[in-house]
């Protein structure tokens, strides 16, 4: 059983943002537990001289001409925004 | 106890492609906010990035420049961190297989000594959009133009020993990108910013202390600056007994002194993994080959060249060749004056001190290359002397008109014909008999310091015009010849 304490379910919470109850946190907590075991029995796969995969499609990126295509949609871009002022989008305050 | 300090640059370039990396939107500076924001640079659902050529073959030149070798398989990670002008939550970057690898670039120092800087790596990322802190009561504005502008991230290794150093291998990255057309390297406008890397360790110690990482420092002054007030700061830090936390900080001009951004702390997990949504970039020789056909003559060859087809040395080389518009323009005035060494010193003597001064462009200069040829050409054919010359180039920057009307209008030719300046130095010794009989007394060793009041008092007489050397030869032929 990997060992996976409740600070390291609050720190990762804290990463994605997510606001968990103490009660979403145990369940969490063994939720996560249980995927660290299945990614823990994988581990055992021998995979020496396999090159990681990046992707699973074996194909290499196509690139494309630089090229202006878009053209400014910016009423309709941000017609869900919740707040907009001078056509800036607001958020709550962010103080560095 | 001496300090030594250790520095590595993390320098973000914008890449001048017309579109971003990954959508098609503009990349225009100055538009109106958010007119230049495409549905893929706001992470709006379903949408799929597709990167863009021209990104690549910039990094690629950049790579050839440095002679690095090219990352042929490239690929791009998600680099995790919530933040408002970051609308996927995760910026799109190369972790572990970036499009450069590591090369090196070589500084001249101020002593003249070389010293070669290790680059790490070169990789291409977006950039984020802009925040705006302090216009909206309780909000913070977000425009997100700049999200998906091309980036492409410079890491030095920590080879850097001093702030000046730090300045010159910025200003060699500066030069190199400028060269290459790859950015224009504004750093005002935030095309090219740097992220300064510095910890403190006794001189002589092969062990890195702590480093700490002064953010987003725009101006070549303020990272010099930055990093002196940091590598002060540590030197206190460490002198009181206490230790250097590493921590991101950030450095504030009017204080002169960096400062904590606490903020940033507990993000530094970035949790990267490769994007599904990109596949591999697989780049052939023919790919780029093509990168290095174009590749124009970069300021290293031009430098050496310099030194050996105009006979300047290797610093003055350095100083010309750092900016390509104006080692284009010392190019023109040395090949049609046929006067390297001459060309060189006004360039850096007259045309690099007011350009500095003024912060303009040599585009706009009032002293255009075939003025300053025209310049040369009257000194060497000895119609102005080089305090004369210094007169008509003040009235080029006044754009009162050609050389030659100039000269005319301000009555600047050289007295070259012998008998005028025989009667010029006739009238100054006559009129200072006492420094003439001072002069013969003295003892032959002082008499050379002497004679620079003599050459004074007659080139003042002759308002500034007589020939310098032949004034010198007839004051010595009149003063020693009734010794």
């Amino acid at each position: 059983m990997p060992s996976l304490s409740s600070d390291d379910v609050t720190r990762v919470a804290r990463l994605a943002r997510l606001g968990l109850s103490e009660a979403e946190a145990e369940r969490a907590l063994t939720d996560l537990s249980a995927i660290l075991t299945l990614v823990d029995a994988m581990a055992g796969v021998e995979t020496s001289g396999v090159e990681p995969l990046s992707n699973p499609l074996d194909a290499t990126q196509v690139l494309r001409p630089d090229e202006v295509t878009e053209v400014d949609a910016r009423t309709t871009l941000m017609a869900n925004a919740p707040a907009q002022a001078d056509g800036l989008f607001l958020v709550p305050r962010v103080v560095e | 106890m001496q300090y030594e300090a250790v520095i590595g640059l993390e320098v973000h370039v914008q890449l001048a492609t017309a579109s971003k990396i990954f959508s098609g939107a503009a990349t225009t500076f100055g538009a109106e906010p958010n007119r230049q924001a495409s549905a893929i640079d706001l992470g709006l659902p379903g949408v799929l990035p597709v990167p863009n050529q021209a990104a690549f073959e910039m990094a690629v030149k950049f790579g050839l420049a440095i002679g690095a070798e090219i990352g042929r398989h490239s690929a791009f990670d998600r680099k995790n961190y919530f933040y408002p002008d970051l609308p996927k939550g995760y910026q799109i970057s190369q972790f572990d297989h970036p499009i450069v690898k590591q090369g090196q670039v070589t500084l001249v120092l101020e002593s003249g000594e070389e010293k070669c800087i290790r680059v790490t790596r070169a990789h291409l990322e977006e950039d984020a959009g802009k925040s705006i802190h302090d216009a909206y009561a309780g909000m913070t504005g977000v425009d997100l133009n700049r999200a998906g502008t091309a980036l492409l991230e410079i890491v030095s290794e920590p080879d850097l020993r001093s702030a000046k150093e730090a300045v010159a291998y910025l200003k060699i990255i500066h030069s190199i990108i400028r060269y290459l057309g790859i950015s224009d390297g504004n750093m005002a406008e935030g095309s090219m910013r740097c992220d300064c890397n510095v910890s403190i360790r006794p001189a002589g110690s092969e062990t890195l202390g702590t480093r700490t990482e002064i953010k987003n420092v725009n101006s070549f002054r303020f990272v010099e600056r930055a990093i002196n007030s940091e590598i002060a700061r540590q030197i206190e830090v460490i002198e009181d007994g206490g230790r250097v936390i590493q921590e991101t900080r950030l450095y504030d001009p009017d204080r002169d002194e960096t400062r904590s951004m606490r903020s940033k702390e507990e993000a530094n997990d970035y949790r990267y993994f490769p994007d599904p949504d990109l596949l591999p970039v697989e780049l052939d020789d023919a790919f780029i080959e093509a990168c290095r056909a174009t590749l124009p003559e970069l300021p290293n060859a031009r430098k050496v060249r310099y030194v050996a087809e105009y006979g300047i040395t290797e610093y003055d080389a350095s100083v010309l060749v750092a900016d390509r518009d104006i080692a284009d323009y010392f190019e023109a005035v040395a090949n049609h004056s046929g006067q390297g060494k001459l060309a060189a010193n006004w360039v850096m003597g007259n045309v690099l001190s007011e350009l500095n001064q003024t912060d303009g462009s040599i585009a706009d200069f009032p002293v255009q290359p075939a003025d300053l040829t025209a310049l040369i050409g009257r000194i060497t054919d000895q119609t102005l002397n080089s305090k004369t010359a210094k007169t008509v180039f003040e009235g080029l920057m006044q754009r009162e008109g050609s050389v030659d009307a100039i000269i005319a209008a301000r009555g600047l030719v050289q007295v070259t014909d012998q008998g005028a300046i025989e009667a010029l130095v006739d009238s100054v010794l006559a009129q200072n008999p006492e420094q003439v009989a001072n002069y013969r007394a003295a003892p032959e060793e002082k008499r050379g310091k002497m004679l620079g009041f003599f050459v004074g008092q007659t080139m003042k007489a002759s308002q500034g015009k007589a020939n310098p050397q032949q004034v010198n030869a007839v004051l010595l032929a009149k003063l020693q010849s009734e010794d």
